[in-house]
């Protein structure tokens, strides 16, 4: 292959012109790395939201009481929300696998918070009052002891779950399974404690406490009843089939409304979540994220070679005496022309290559600083640097090899 | 193939040339450059072209290294007509048949030796380890065959003259066509060089040299004046300095004999070159 020859010459010409070269690349460089990190960041952040989320379980949908505040279709809601409709029996129906049978597990809950204490110590927290399926659906894992049992909650038995946090705050080094906690004055006996999900704040289980839902609604809070059943403030499922989520949903929301007695006109008095629209609209959002970072990395992309450019077009009058030599010696239009289309190609993949290694560097000194967020490469960021920066090369440096060309052997030969 | 042989063949013309002209176009000026020129050069001839600046000597000296393409006339390089050739091919030609020694030597900048003679070779598609070792052959043959890896900085004037020369010769050309060989020399190098040339005649090569010194046109065996882009004088060089006069291109019979009488010579020739090189050039040179 005659082609493969002039990559030799590229890489003589590029060492024995370190200076130059490395000038030369330091556009395509610093435009690359900064293409890869800033869409690194933007598919780190990506994957750390929806990793987050997906801690919570997957395929989930959760009703909360009372209609949805924002501007849906169904905002003309007249009184709704001040009273609280969702009860346990919904809770029940949507759980009847001969009625549901698109909904894997479903769980209510009746959430407050409430003042723990253990002899001196003390720490408000919230109490999740549910079932088992709670913890299956949010993938609550047990590291000491065990979550409670149907017949616990059945039977209302005085048992709690902590999180990690809480559990540490109260019990400090000690031991707290098989301990009693005054919890809003009932005494109640640790029967778990949860595994920490690292997180903080948004969503995460480490600083609350799980009791079974009939403890919570009648000894802790009393909560409220509608129609003669306790009233619940979410329902967490999961559903049976990721794709048919959407059906779910809809299903769901015609069963409430027929319990409901809510006429053609009136307006939802629950709000369904949506776990896959909420990674979606997520995803549209990253998604644009990592594109305007890359476009701002992109720009720098083409400053940098715009810079090649100059710096090819400046070499090729520099090396004016070279090129007419070259012909005379006997190199034919093409053979010019390639030899500087390709050392502009070798140059470029080259500073691409070099901007990857730093953008793999950054990833790295980002991982050794911080454990919640990290920057993802992903493989077609690397394909698109790498095509880029190749691109970039050709396009580049086609107009100077051009320029090469036309140059006259003999004034080329004279030129000093 | 030895001297003996190209003379039992007829000594071919390498160059013909006849009624050439090139002009010029500047803006609304014309300039012409050559005005009928006729010659003729065989293989194996030593020809100075001299002249004046302006005398059109470096138009010719483009023309005979298929630089640039005459407006009229016909040019035959080793019976092939050139004023039809394509780009591509005359590339070919001085690829092949020329090879260009230069007054600034026109080396590449931090290439060593090795390195700057395989270029034409490159250029001709010879595989690199062959062209190596083409390369160090023809080092070897100028005398810096212990040079090979020095860059052009490393190396004094004279001997960067010596790799141009190696490089001009790699390729085997037909002529070796040399533009003020020793302009940028001081005398003593500069005859270091004149000294190889004459080797290379011995040899058999066709030289062809443009100058203006007269010293370096009186080692030719012929000398070609040009004025005014055309031919003003073309005779053989009666004063030649060198110790073994050639004037066969008059007299191809009579050179027969005597190099038949002296069957040795190109040995001789071979044999000699290296250790006069070696003699005339000191361990540290300065230029």
């Amino acid at each position: 292959m005659k082609i493969l020859r002039y990559f030799g010459v590229a890489f003589e010409s590029i060492r024995a012109n370190k200076l130059r070269a490395s000038l030369t690349m330091l556009g395509i460089i610093i435009g690359v790395a900064a293409v890869m990190t800033t869409m690194g960041v933007g598919s780190g952040a990506a994957a750390s939201i929806t990793a987050q989320i997906e801690s919570q379980g997957t395929n989930l949908l959760t009703i909360n009481s009372g209609g949805s505040r924002g501007n849906g279709p169904t905002s003309n809601s007249s009184g709704s929300g001040a009273t609280t409709t969702l009860t346990r029996a919904d809770a029940e129906v949507l759980a009847d696998k001969k009625l549901h049978p698109e909904l894997a597990l479903v769980s209510p809950e009746y959430s407050s918070s409430t003042t723990f204490v253990n002899g001196d110590k003390d720490s408000t927290q919230q109490v999740v009052g549910t079932t088992p399926e709670y913890a299956l659906i949010h993938n609550l894992t047990v590291t000491n002891g065990r979550f409670f049992t149907q017949e616990e909650v059945d039977n209302s038995s005085s048992v709690i779950v902590l999180g990690a946090t809480l559990a540490s705050d109260l019990f400090e080094m000690t031991d707290p399974v098989g301990q009693m906690v005054r919890v809003a004055n009932q005494p109640l006996q640790v029967i778990g404690v949860l595994k920490a999900s690292g997180g903080s704040g948004f969503g995460s289980n480490d600083s609350r406490a799980f009791a079974p839902i009939t403890v919570a609604q009648g000894r802790l809070f009393s909560a409220p009843r509608y129609r003669g059943t306790y009233t619940i403030s979410s329902i967490s499922i999961k559903g049976a089939d990721k794709n048919q989520l959407d059906k779910a949903q809809q299903l769901i929301e015609q069963t409430l409304r027929l319990r409901h007695g809510l006429g053609a006109d009136d307006a939802n008095d629950f709000t369904i979540f949506n776990q896959a629209s909420l990674l979606e609209s997520l995803n549209t959002i990253t998604t644009t994220l990592t594109l305007v970072l890359g476009a701002l990395g992109g720009i720098s992309l083409l400053v940098g070679g715009i810079g090649i450019m100059n710096i090819m077009l400046v070499s090729v009058t520099e090396r004016t005496k070279e090129i007419g030599l070259r012909k005379a010696l006997g190199a034919h239009d093409s053979d010019i022309l390639l030899q500087f289309v390709i050392e502009a190609l070798v140059l470029c993949t080259l500073g691409g290559l070099i901007g990857i290694g730093i953008s793999y560097g950054i990833t790295f000194i980002v991982k050794l600083f911080t454990s919640s967020f990290s920057l993802i490469i992903t493989t077609t960021a690397l394909l698109l640097a790498i095509g880029v920066s190749s691109s970039c090369g050709l396009i580049f440096g086609l107009y100077p090899a051009m320029r090469a060309t036309r140059l006259d052997p003999i004034e080329a030969l004279r030129f000093e | 193939m030895s001297i003996e042989q190209k003379i039992q063949t007829g000594r071919p013309p390498v160059i013909e040339i006849k009624d050439m002209t090139k002009v010029y176009v500047m803006g609304k000026t014309e300039v012409r450059a050559l005005r009928g020129v006729s010659l003729t050069i065989h293989e194996g001839e030593y020809v100075a072209i001299i002249g004046a600046s302006g005398s059109g000597k470096s138009t010719m000296m483009n023309m005979i290294g298929l630089l640039d393409q005459p407006s009229t006339g016909s040019y035959h390089i080793r019976g092939a007509e050139v004023s039809s050739l394509s780009k591509d091919r005359m590339a070919d030609m001085r690829n092949k048949e020329i090879g260009f020694v230069f007054q600034r030597f026109n080396l590449l900048a931090r290439t060593n030796a090795r390195r700057q003679v395989e270029l034409p070779l490159f250029y001709a598609g010879v595989a690199s380890g062959k062209a190596a070792k083409m390369a160090v052959a023809a080092l070897t043959r100028v005398g810096l065959g212990d040079r090979t890896d020095h860059k052009p900085d490393e190396l004094s004037g004279g001997q960067q003259q010596r790799v141009a020369i190696a490089r001009a010769l790699v390729n085997t050309p037909s002529i070796l066509l040399a533009d003020e060989p020793t302009g940028a020399l001081d005398s003593k190098t500069g005859a270091e060089v004149l000294t190889l040339f004459d080797e290379l005649h011995q040899q058999g090569i066709t030289l062809i040299v443009v100058t203006h010194d007269m010293g370096v046109a009186r080692r030719a065996q012929r000398i070609i004046t040009l004025r005014d882009g055309l031919v003003i004088s073309d005779e053989p060089n009666e004063k030649q300095q060198v110790t073994a006069p050639d004037a066969h291109y008059l007299e191809p019979q009579a050179n027969e004999q005597r190099l038949n009488s002296q069957p040795n010579t190109t040995s001789e020739a071979e044999s000699l070159l290296t250790p006069s090189i070696r003699e005339s050039e000191p361990v540290h040179e300065n230029s």
